[in-house]
This record gives C-alpha cells, structure tokens and sequence, in this order.
C-alpha cells in the first residue's frame, strides 16, 4: 500500500457563496496541488461543491477524547446561555 | 481446409452497421471515435489504479470522455440521418471502420504511459475544442464548450502527473521516458490534413489541426522541461487510424467493448 509514505490531506468543501467550507473527508496525496485534484474528482462529483480547501491532517490539532467530561460538561449546566432561556417583553416584537 | 480470407476482404461480421463515408459524418466520427476509445482505455483502470484517489480520478476522465462521445456520436447520427444511433455507432462496426487517431488506443501500460498518453492528447484536445466552440456547425460548437474545459482538466491532472513522474524517482523517470519516447510516433497523426478534414475546415465547420502544432509543442515542451524530460526527435510518425488502419491493439479493445452488444444483441439494462 502507498498510504504509508504518502499523507493524508482533510478537505473542507463550501457548497455555495454566503456559506462556510464544511469537513467532506479526507484523502492520501503527495502534495498539495495533487490533494486538491483528489479532492475535486472523490468529493464534486455530483455538483457538491464551488471551492475546496485541504489542509495536512497532521496541521489539526484535535482535542483529546478522554478530556471530553472536563471540556464540555460545564457548559450543559449553562441553560442561560441558550436564547430561549430568556423572555422576551412583546414590546420588543420580533428580534 | 479452412479458407482464411484476407483482411482487407473480410466480409462485415453479421449485425455490424455501415457508415456512410460522407465527409461531415466522418469528421465527427473521428472525433467521436478519439473520445470513445481513450474513455475506454481509462475505464479500464477501474479497480487498479495505484491508489484509490488515482482510481476516481482515471474513471472521472473516462466518463468525461464517454460522455464527449455519446453527443458526438449522436450528432454523427443526426447528420448521417440513415437511423443510427449512438450504441450503433459505439458497438456495431467492424475494427476498419472506426476512424480515431492511433495514439488514443495504444494500451494503458504502467501509469506513465497512461498519464503520457493522456498528457499527449489533451495537450492537443483542449485547444482544439476550444477553437472548435467558434465552429459553424453549432452541436459541434455546444459539444466544444463543455469538452473545453473537460479537457482543461485532463491536461492539468496528466500534467501535474507526468511533473512527478519524470522529476521524481529513478523508476518513475525511466518508465515516464520510456512511455513518452514510445508514445511519439503517434503524435503525428493529430494534426495530419486529409480530404475530411479539409473539407471541415473549408466549410467553417471543423479547424485545422496542423495550426495548432506549435502551441502543442510549445506546452509539450514546458511540462516536459519541468519534469527533467527530454523531449524527442521528431521522426517517423505511424498515421493509419483515421483511414480505419490499426495497430494490433484495437481489435483486442473492441473484442472487449463490444462484447456484450455482439452476443445479446440490442440488450438493454
């Protein structure tokens, strides 16, 4: 297999103007030019997509699993920073 | 004892359908016949490409390619006007009346010699389909807008390839030598100007390929310098394939093609 000496990219695909690139998957290329090719011929085939990034897989910096409790459980006690936790005055009409 | 005709008077195989040698149906089957064979070679690939991504992107290419010859064939069917049809055209002629330039049916080799053959050929299709959008015959000229920047594409991706493969290691670059200096005595043929293709180009409807030699050559060359390649001599050029004239190869090709058709004919899924 040549996956072993070739990296593997991310590709983050934008579906129109006014949107944000999404994650779409990732792919092995030599460089980035190549990357980029693989990206528009495994991931635009059916029209998914007007601009690609890709980006090294080993240039994220993800977050660790096992941190998961201390990272994100404070928040779910955190209702008021949720809009709906909020009344609105009706005066105020429509935000 | 069995009689063993000679090639040239082999009676058609049975179900096979005669075209008419009008120059106009002729001309765009040329070019149907350039697309349909090179998108078959690429198909080809299809679960053996070296890695997965290279694997799409040969058979993304092919169905370009396919796709470019099904119009092209039903416009050859348009103009021939004698009731043929697209898969007529593609699976019910004999090896001699198929009319692509020899270089498209050379066999796929290793993936040097399918990223030169590709590189070779779109380094010339895509300044011909992008002369062919001012064409007079305005199918040719819709089919020409939307193979330009298919064949933009193939020349990118070939190119970027054949870059990597001659500038990159030791093998690469002597297979990518070895395929480039057995591929050019085919490269002749694409700007070779016959009757039918005179004919074309007088009537405003086709273009004359031999113009577009030096920006070919001049493309050839800067990939070709990029990629520590050398390029070759102009030599003996082999021509045959657009007077029905093949190398060994093409009837194996077709004999894999057109199976299907020839053993269940008019099946349809």
């Amino acid at each position: 297999m040549p996956t072993a000496a070739i990296p593997l990219w991310e590709v983050f695909l934008r579906s129109r103007n006014g949107l944000s690139h999404k994650h779409v998957g990732s792919l092995h290329a030599t460089d980035a030019a190549l990357a980029l090719q693989a990206a528009r011929d495994l991931f635009t085939r059916r029209g998914e997509g007007i601009s690609i990034w890709v980006v090294p897989s080993n240039a994220i910096t993800a977050s660790d699993p096992a941190d998961q409790g201390m990272l994100f459980e404070p928040a779910a006690s955190k209702i008021y920073r949720h809009p709906t936790f909020y009344e609105i005055p009706d005066e105020v009409g429509h935000m | 004892m069995t009689h063993v005709p000679s090639r040239e008077g082999t009676a058609a195989m049975p179900g096979s359908i005669q075209v008419a040698p009008s120059p106009p149906v002729q001309y765009v089957l040329r070019r149907a016949d350039d697309a349909l064979i090179l998108g078959h070679r690429l198909s080809e690939w299809c679960g053996h490409a070296p890695m997965m991504e290279e694997d799409m992107a040969l058979a993304n290419m092919g169905l370009d390619l396919i796709g470019q010859a099904r119009s092209l064939y039903a416009h050859a069917g348009t103009l021939e006007a004698a009731g043929h049809d697209e898969d007529d055209f593609a699976y019910r002629r004999d090896e001699r009346a198929y009319v692509n330039l020899l270089l498209v049916e050379q066999p796929n080799g290793d993936f040097a010699a399918t990223m030169l053959r590709q590189f070779l050929y779109a380094a010339f299709a895509l300044p011909y389909w992008t002369a062919m959008m001012a064409s007079r015959d305005a199918t040719l000229a819709a089919i020409a807008a939307k193979a330009e920047k298919e064949m933009a594409y193939h020349l990118r991706h070939a190119g970027e390839w054949v870059v990597r493969l001659g500038d990159g290691t030791g093998e690469s670059h002597a297979r990518a030598a070895a395929a480039l200096d057995a591929l050019w005595p085919y490269t002749g043929e694409m700007f070779a100007v016959d009757a039918v293709e005179r004919a074309a180009i007088e009537a405003g409807e086709g273009i004359d390929p031999s113009g577009l030699r030096p920006g070919w050559r001049a493309m050839v060359a800067r990939v070709l310098a990029q990629a520590t390649l050398a390029m070759p001599e102009d030599g003996w050029m082999q021509q045959g394939g657009r007077q029905g004239r093949h190398s060994e190869h093409m009837g194996y090709l077709l004999a894999e093609l057109q199976h299907v058709q020839r053993s269940i004919p008019g099946a349809v899924w």
